[in-house]
């Protein structure tokens, strides 16, 4: 069996959350298996993120270089090159990072790729078989991946839930020595960070999050009356901000903020996973959406079928009795 | 610039209804409308705005069939001065990996100092681009919002990263870039300017002019294959409130308020 | 005054003066003649326009628009002033020719004029000259103290235009005076002399001047007498000369503009004029994009704009606050004309009209883009100036560069692939007619080979697509069957109309779903078609041809009224007041304005009221097709005020016949903060719900 190794990202000392998620996606290609993470970065941070990941993987592989003190994923790839050996299968979180480092790993380790896996059947004979989705999500399939000279596979943040596991006590390899020189055609400048907006919505507890059901600018004025009447927030999917009808720094998912809020009231948004990505902490989840077959009502708590257009200015009504009511 | 956008043609998502065909082996293809992947005409049209700033051509390149030559037209209609057709039946059941040695075959026959794709397709892979960056050992770039040339050797690019924050990057030339949508806002391609082009030839390139063999493209050397489609069983999904309006704002209230969401 | 017995004092006064009258003369008319060619300059150099034909029903506007000023009691004060002025114009023309040939020819009398009718005609022009006074001053007090806001200019648009338009009608005042000056010089004259005189007609400017002027020594009154002329001469060739500069064009294009404008109501100018559907591949650029690309007649307009204010003061999208004055569309091309085209010097620069000022545009994307073509500025021009077409022409040239607001390309992409801006499937189209309920009550048949039928209903994409617009054909196919009418629908084989399609510049697109639709009419057979909706209706009247003839449902339901095949049950709701809303397609562009009222009144118990603005001044609800897509920046919403309009009228439901009316007016009323005070419902689903039907016998 080959050997299964993750890559971890981390910020500030702290392993992301894909670690320990990657950790069961491990498991699910070989149960047996005593997968290898590896780390790359520099200093007192990335010896951090080495300590913490002891205690779930078996073995910390650690590249420290002044070139990888920014996670530059050309500088990285090359890096891997050198370390991974031949035949592996290598787990990568599908995210900005992993987009960007993965399919060209693939090439260069001559392994087999497939991506934004989101659940794994396990081995059958030299093939992995996967399941994936297309079209938005609107379709899943079953994927066959040969797996004869290793792969490279990119696993989607939060289908793999962390399993409960007896502290490991792994150890740190260092093998920083095995990664000189290290130069690529694309050089890391700076991060521009997204203009702070009037509100802040990772600040809120709860959020009236509207997506391309709100149909027009013009409504979005509903979804703030009933923000209003609760005392919460407006934010947003991808597609509103694309027309412009709110700024981006109010988009919930994968490119925009992350939010933790108690209660998300979803409305008319499709429930697409780059969206949801942004929905941390297992907040309740109201999703008010026209079609009954919008994937939403997979991730939600309580699914309203109706038209928001009608049902979130009803809905704000009865809230503003109940506030009149209780006030008196 | 000589800039090539791998573009591919996909089933339109928001004017068609995804759905299994009775077979089960694949989706119901007879009614839909079909058009070029989304990010792709993001691409085409930031290669146009390129090329107007600094001079220089664009090429739009498929992978595929005859059908799909309607997407080059109406890229071409849109402004870009060549549309290659690139077939063959040897390249059919190619994995992204194969799709990407065909286009870094095409790539070799011409001289391209920049290579655009969209980050997606329908498929929601991502992959092409990546690979075929490092097939030709070109450097990479993902997720791309902007594009700035700073000389005719290297660019000035942003990648969209979490929180809407943007990671700045210089990229030497030639290079691949998969762009995200959103970067610009595409011109409105007419039925007039797509009617104007309609009988422009399109040059195909096959496996012969391309020397690919069985051994790198097509079904058999794919790695990666998909067995089927379906539509999963549903999980645990929300309790769904089934009264009239008027009951199911009164339960939502119960259930926000007891959750704390009233103040 | 003329026909005057030689005096030789008198004339002696004038004749000092002949060389200097005769070189004005030359000069001013040779300099008019210089303006006038360099004014045509861009109209040789625009596109062609064919208005020389029915030279017979343009001379008849000509009379009704022109001589009678037919448009101009529109605006009462503004208006009996201009036609004041006009007419005493019109009427003082032979007397100021007479006065100018006098001073090089002092014997001259215009012909026609030497027998009885010269005093008499005096006496109609003294008075004549003393009411055009009295209008010019208070035309200045009007401009200064009362300002009318429709004179306003708003600040992007620059300096106000007060100063020019109060030193034109004083200078008008002062050809007056001269004139007056000059007659009541004479008169003083002769009658300190006791010779024999023309009495000057009482009261009037003249004959006021001549009081004034009684006891005023001889010498002097010789010299007011030349001074009168020469300040007349120069007043007049200085105004001349002075019109072809600014709005005062009017006076010489004006004739012209009307007799060139355009015959045919309703009708979009085609693409290129004289190049039919199936050559239009040849015409390599679509619209206007350059300020050439306009036709000559359009250069005219520019030039023939009075700057009034009254299309704009009527302009739904202006009133909202959208980029969109239409006087300012014809004032600033106007002077695009103008300073591009100089007395001396080169013409042209090339430039897109549309575009920032940077890159030398006079217009902006969202101006083009926000008008609803609703023809109320069209209907209030005095001038009969044209705004429709030109709006669609830079459409065009919009669309053909690629210059489309991404919030509408998605409906223009679904309609290429769809045949619907929705994007919904077209097998759908029909389904509506298919609702359970409405089934068992009425079989609407989709027509093909084998299902034929008289008459079509062409529901339209609204219609077939949108929840809420769906009753509005149900309740029209109810209709149709109540009165034995044998119809059917296309069902997946019809296409939307293609109505904002053209209008919005997309002229080839608009050509596939026309063509589609036209095959698909001709192949089902029918010999009518009948539609609710008004967009679709103005499209199969006037864009669509060799299609069988078409009605509204509102013309069927009246006709069906008078004949007693449709009888009403009275209104149960005693205590709501209707007011019916005249839908633009329907009311100003095709002139239904009685058909549904009538069909109202019909109704016992129906309490209607008009708003103020009603029929041809009906105030558009803002737009139906592609504008339903479009996201102007405004100030309140077009519909918004209309909904307005209807409460102030003391209406609580207001009926419209056109879908998209609907769409805007229900919404209109949620956004007004209207909902439970104000309803909202289409002609069709009250009369379906009026209509006295038999009730079934139980078997």
């Amino acid at each position: 069996m080959a050997r299964i190794f993750a890559y971890i990202a981390h910020k500030n000392g702290m392993a992301d959350d894909s670690a320990v998620e990657l950790l069961a996606a491990a498991k699910k290609v070989d149960a047996a298996a005593s997968p290898t993470a590896i780390v790359t970065g520099l200093g007192a941070n990335l010896d951090a993120v080495c300590s913490t990941l002891r205690a779930s993987y078996g073995e910390v592989w650690k590249v420290a270089s002044e070139a990888l003190a920014y996670p530059n994923a050309e500088l990285i790839r090359k890096a891997l090159v050198k370390i991974v050996p031949a035949g592996s299968i290598m787990l990568i979180a599908h995210e900005h990072f992993g987009i960007d480092l993965a399919p060209g790993l693939s090439i260069k380790l001559n392994a087999a790729f497939v991506s934004d896996v989101l659940a794994i059947d396990g081995i059958e004979g030299s093939n992995l078989k996967v399941v994936r989705q297309e079209f938005g999500g609107q379709v899943s399939a079953h994927v066959r991946c040969d797996i004869s000279s290793g792969a490279v596979i990119t696993v989607r943040p939060g289908a793999f839930k962390p399993t409960e596991g007896v502290a490991l006590g792994g150890t740190v390899v260092d093998k920083s020595s095995e990664v000189s020189a290290l130069t690529a055609g694309r050089r890391y400048l700076q991060t521009v960070v997204a203009e702070a907006g009037d509100v802040d919505i990772t600040k809120h507890n709860v959020l009236v999050s509207i997506g391309r059901g709100i149909q027009e600018k013009d409504n979005v004025s509903i979804a703030q009356d009933l923000a209003d009447a609760l005392g919460a927030a407006v934010s947003c999917s991808r597609p509103v901000v694309d027309a412009k009808w709110l700024e981006k720094s109010r988009q919930v998912g994968s490119s925009g903020k992350t939010v933790k809020p108690k209660v998300y009231l979803a409305c008319g948004i499709s429930g697409a996973f780059q969206h949801l990505a942004g929905i941390k902490g297992n907040p309740f989840i109201i999703a008010i959406n026209k079609n009954p077959k919008a994937p939403i009502f997979q991730a939600a708590d309580v699914g309203i079928v109706d038209d928001i257009l009608e049902f979130l200015p009803e809905f704000t009504n009865k809230v503003r009795e109940m506030h009149s009511v209780s006030a008196k | 610039m000589e800039i090539l956008v791998c573009a591919r043609r996909v089933p339109d998502t928001s004017e068609n209804e995804i759905a299994l065909n009775s077979d089960g082996n694949d989706i119901e293809r007879d009614e839909l409308v079909y058009s070029i992947n989304e990010p792709d005409n993001y691409a085409v049209e930031e290669a146009l705005q390129i090329v107007a700033r600094v001079g220089g051509n664009v090429t739009v390149a498929t992978v595929g069939a005859e059908d799909d030559e309607e997407i080059l037209r109406r890229e071409m209609a849109m402004g870009a001065n060549h549309g290659v057709l690139i077939t063959d039946d040897a390249f059919a059941g190619s994995d992204a990996r194969g799709i990407a040695t065909i286009l870094k075959a095409f790539v070799q026959k011409g001289s391209y100092d920049l290579i655009l794709t969209g980050v997606q397709a329908e498929d929601g892979g991502a992959q092409v681009g990546g690979m075929l960056a490092a097939l030709l050992d070109y450097p990479f770039a993902s997720l791309v919002n902007s594009i700035e040339v700073v000389d005719g050797e290297k660019l000035k690019i942003s990648r969209e990263i979490e929180g809407g924050n943007k990671e700045i990057s210089g990229i030497d030339l030639p290079c691949v870039l998969s762009i995200q949508t959103g970067i610009n806002e595409p011109r409105y391609v007419g039925m007039k300017g797509i009617r104007q082009v309609a009988s422009i030839p399109i040059p195909t390139y096959g496996a012969t002019e391309l020397a690919l063999g069985a051994s790198t493209v097509g079904a058999a050397a794919a790695k990666v294959t998909r067995v089927d489609y379906f539509v999963p069983a549903l999980g645990k999904s929300a309790e769904m409130l089934e009264g009239t309006r008027e009951e199911n704002i009164e339960k939502l209230l119960e259930l926000v308020a007891a959750k704390g969401g009233l103040k | 005054m003329i026909g005057l017995q030689s005096n030789a004092q008198l004339t002696s006064w004038l004749t000092q003066g002949q060389v200097l009258f005769l070189l004005i003369h030359i000069l001013g008319v040779v300099c008019f003649a210089y303006i006038v060619a360099k004014r045509l300059e861009p109209l040789v150099r625009g596109q062609r326009d064919l208005r020389f034909d029915q030279p017979l029903a343009r001379l008849g506007r000509v009379f009704k628009f022109w001589l009678g000023q037919w448009k101009h009691p529109r605006y009462r004060v503004a208006g009996t002033l201009h036609i004041l002025i006009f007419a005493g114009f019109i009427l003082l023309a032979m007397r100021a020719f007479t006065v100018l040939i006098v001073g090089v020819s002092q014997n001259f009398v215009m012909p026609g004029l030497s027998g009885r009718a010269g005093p008499i005609y005096n006496t109609v022009t003294d008075y004549a000259a003393t009411v055009v006074f009295l209008c010019m001053v208070f035309a200045i007090v009007r401009r200064l103290v009362f300002k009318p806001s429709r004179y306003a200019v708003p600040a992007r648009y620059g300096k106000a235009h007060t100063a020019d338009a109060v030193f034109l009608l004083a200078l008008i005042a002062i050809l007056m005076v001269a004139d007056s000056l000059f007659a009541a010089a004479k008169a003083a004259a002769e009658s300190q002399q006791g010779r024999p005189l023309e009495v000057l007609a009482v009261f009037s400017l003249p004959w006021m001047l001549q009081s004034a002027l009684a006891s005023t020594s001889i010498p002097i009154l010789g010299r007011l007498y030349f001074s009168g002329y020469l300040l007349h001469e120069v007043t007049f060739y200085f105004l001349l000369c002075y019109r072809p500069f600014g709005i005062q064009f009017h006076v010489e294009t004006s004739l012209f503009n009307v007799y060139f404008s355009k015959l045919n109501r309703g009708t979009l100018k085609p693409v290129r004029l004289g190049v039919s559907d199936e050559h239009l591949d040849q015409v390599k650029s679509f619209g206007v994009k350059t300020f050439e690309d306009f036709t000559w007649k359009h250069m005219l307009d520019f030039y023939s704009c009075a700057d009034c204010g009254r299309c704009s003061d009527n302009c739904p999208a202006n009133a909202a606050g959208r980029p969109l004055s239409p006087r300012f569309i014809s004032i600033k091309a106007r002077d695009y004309a103008f300073q591009h085209y100089p007395m001396f010097g080169h013409a042209g620069n090339g430039k897109p009209l549309v575009g920032s000022k940077e890159s030398g545009g006079i217009y902006s994307e969202d101006e083009i883009w926000s008008c609803t073509t609703c023809g109320a500025c069209e209907e209030e021009c005095p001038l009969l100036v044209e705004y429709i077409d030109k709006i669609v022409d830079l459409r065009r040239g919009m669309i053909d560069d690629g210059n489309v607001p991404q919030s509408l390309q998605k409906p223009l992409k679904a309609l290429e692939s769809r045949g619907n801006p929705y994007g919904k499937m077209e097998k759908k189209r029909g389904d509506w007619a298919n609702a359970k309920d409405f089934q068992q009550n009425c079989r609407v048949k989709t027509l093909d080979k084998q299902n034929g039928a008289d008459t079509l209903y062409f529901a339209d994409s609204i219609t077939s697509y949108d929840d809420r617009m769906q009753s509005i054909g149900r309740a029209t196919a109810k209709i149709l069957d109540h009165v034995g009418e044998k119809f059917g629908i296309l069902g997946a084989a019809e296409r939307d109309s293609g109505h904002e399609v053209r209008r919005f510049g997309e002229e080839t697109l608009f050509m596939a779903l026309r063509d589609h639709n036209v095959d698909a009419i001709k192949a089902s057979g029918v010999n009518r078609i009948v539609t609710a909706d008004p967009h679709a209706y103005n499209a199969l009247k006037h864009d669509y041809k060799n299609v069988p003839f078409v009605e509204h449902i509102s013309q069927v339901i009246a006709r069906e009224v008078k004949s007693g095949k449709i009888k009403f049950n009275p209104l149960e709701d005693e205590k709501n007041v209707y007011t019916y809303h005249d839908p633009c397609y329907l009311g100003r562009h095709n002139q239904i304005y009685d058909d549904p009222r009538d069909v109202l009144d019909a109704i016992p118990n129906l309490e209607r009221v008009e708003m103020t603005r009603s029929r041809d001044r009906s105030f558009c609800c803002g737009g139906g097709g592609l504008m339903l897509f479009y996201e102007p920046k405004e100030d309140e919403r077009i519909g918004v005020k209309r909904v307005r309009m209807a409460a102030e009228a003391g209406a609580n439901v207001i009926v419209t016949a056109c879908p998209f009316c609907m769409v805007n007016i229900e919404d209109a009323i949620k956004v007004a903060g209207l909902e439970g005070k104000m309803t909202a419902i289409d002609l069709a689903e009250l009369v379906d719900q009026q209509i006295a039907r038999e009730t079934q016998e139980v078997a």
